[in-house]
């Protein structure tokens, strides 16, 4: 059989398809639970980077375990559901999504409460959109549900020296002691502004220039994610 | 040095020769300077662009570069008696491709920063015309052993430039090396700044752009006629 006829053709070529997916299938469950951690593992860096806790991948989950003391899932009316996806495992992306779909009463919230130096903070997951593609982060908001106490954000891929900026601490220590309820305790959020950065100013930072949708996109994640967890917050308040 | 004019590394292999011959060195000497991938022949520039902000994610991609060039340029040596001509381009790709996303789930299992740091890159390692170019041009037509330090002196020529890169664009983008503080705080407090041109993709282009001045003119072989 001459090498370049017909069936020569299909035959090598059905013989290097068959092989190369069952190498590849091996690879990649053999690697899939290494995956997984490195990602569980991320997570619970990002939430703690948020109350300013400084972790390494391999101190990651003990100091999650240490701190976080209670993991909530709330549904969209700020009731605590027990039954169901840990608080951990829940997909905010699919739940924000849900709302578009018209089923806001199927919406799950997780809630991390972390317990530092005697003093409780609220830990928010927070999704949204920049310029380029999403963008995530976390917000702590101190024992009285109202001060920001940190935000971590992370992005996919915002403009280097722009959007991007948005993971520096320069930007986030911005947020530091804003609030995001009024006098009256309704929800204003925290809005990323041109000259918004005045200490006068509790509910505005300064925007990134040159960086306005990735600006306008924290703004909007803020509004979005937040305003979900006011129900919770307002039965809760001590 | 031999006497011998430079070509480019794409000869019959004579039988029998020393591992390391004269001629099997040249394999993996000449990409690293006189035939350099990226600086002479101008394969790759898109990923070099991208990567070398940092050093480490620059040595990350060349190692990375270096397994796959290496390791699909020895299985298409090992399969070129009964590649289909008709289909050997796919069966190339096939390969590469294949290769690729092995390291990317190795990255992902074992160095997942440098991982995320890299993100589409490693993928698109599968368009990197290097290693194409070197499959179809030298692993179609050479034994395993060429084919393989063909492999690893392409790659490691690509890797070279690429460290290059991204060693000037940290230094002065950020100040650092390797993330290793190296212009002192007082500098600084004095009033330099990290230039943050640099670290935009047309300044890599053009540090490339200075390496092949500098390495033409030290190097006159390199120097077209006209």
């Amino acid at each position: 059989m001459h090498k370049d006829s017909n069936k020569a053709t299909f035959l090598f070529s059905s013989g290097m398809v068959v092989v190369i997916a069952v190498m590849l299938s091996v690879a990649a469950i053999s690697l899939g639970p290494y995956q997984a951690r490195n990602i569980r593992i991320e997570k619970m860096e990002n939430i703690l980077t948020s109350v300013g806790i400084e972790s390494e991948p391999k101190t990651a989950e003990k100091l999650f375990t240490d701190y976080i003391t209670e993991q909530v899932v709330l549904n969209n009316k700020g009731e605590v559901q027990t039954a169901g996806t840990p608080a951990f495992d829940i997909d905010l992306k699919k739940e924000l999504d849900k709302a578009k779909t018209g089923n806001q009463d199927k919406q799950l919230f997780p809630l991390f409460i972390c317990k530092k130096d005697g003093n409780s903070f609220y830990i928010i997951p927070l999704r949204g959109k920049g310029l380029w593609g999403p963008i995530w982060g976390y917000i702590a908001l101190k024992g009285d549900m109202n001060t920001i106490a940190g935000v971590s954000f992370g992005h996919k891929g915002e403009t280097p020296g722009l959007g991007a900026e948005i993971e520096t601490a320069k930007f986030q220590n911005q947020f530091l002691g804003k609030k995001i309820l009024d006098e009256q305790g309704n929800f204003v959020s925290v809005k990323v502004v041109k000259g918004g950065g005045t200490s006068a100013n509790i509910h505005g930072v300064d925007a990134v220039s040159g960086a306005t949708i990735t600006s306008d996109g924290v703004t909007e994640m803020f509004k979005r994610t937040l305003n979900n967890y006011i129900p919770y917050f307002k039965k809760a308040k001590p | 040095m031999s006497t011998e004019t430079t070509t480019a590394p794409v000869k019959v292999k004579v039988p029998k020769e020393a591992l390391f011959s004269v001629k099997n060195k040249r394999l993996i000497y000449d990409p690293l300077n006189d035939n350099n991938p990226i600086t002479v022949q101008v394969l790759g520039i898109c990923s070099a662009l991208a990567v070398t902000v940092k050093v480490k994610p620059s040595i990350v991609m060349a190692i990375a570069v270096v397994a796959v060039c290496a390791c699909s340029n020895v299985i298409i040596s090992l399969i070129r008696n009964i590649i289909p001509n008709r289909i050997r381009i796919i069966v190339q790709l096939t390969v590469v491709a294949a290769m690729v996303i092995l390291v990317d789930q190795f990255l992902k299992a074992f160095i997942f920063d440098v991982s995320k740091q890299l993100s589409v890159f490693v993928g698109l390692i599968i368009t990197n015309c290097i290693i194409m170019g070197r499959l179809e041009a030298f692993a179609m037509a050479n034994k395993p052993w060429p084919a393989f330090l063909d492999g690893i002196g392409n790659g490691f020529g690509y890797g070279l430039i690429l460290v290059i890169v991204s060693v000037v664009r940290e230094l002065f983008g950020a100040g650092e090396i390797m993330g290793f503080r190296i212009i002192p705080e007082s500098v600084y407090t004095a009033g330099y700044f990290n230039n943050g041109l640099i670290i935009m993709p047309p300044m890599a282009l053009i540090i490339v752009g200075i390496y092949i001045w500098i390495q033409r003119s030290r190097n006159r072989k390199l120097i077209e006629p006209n």
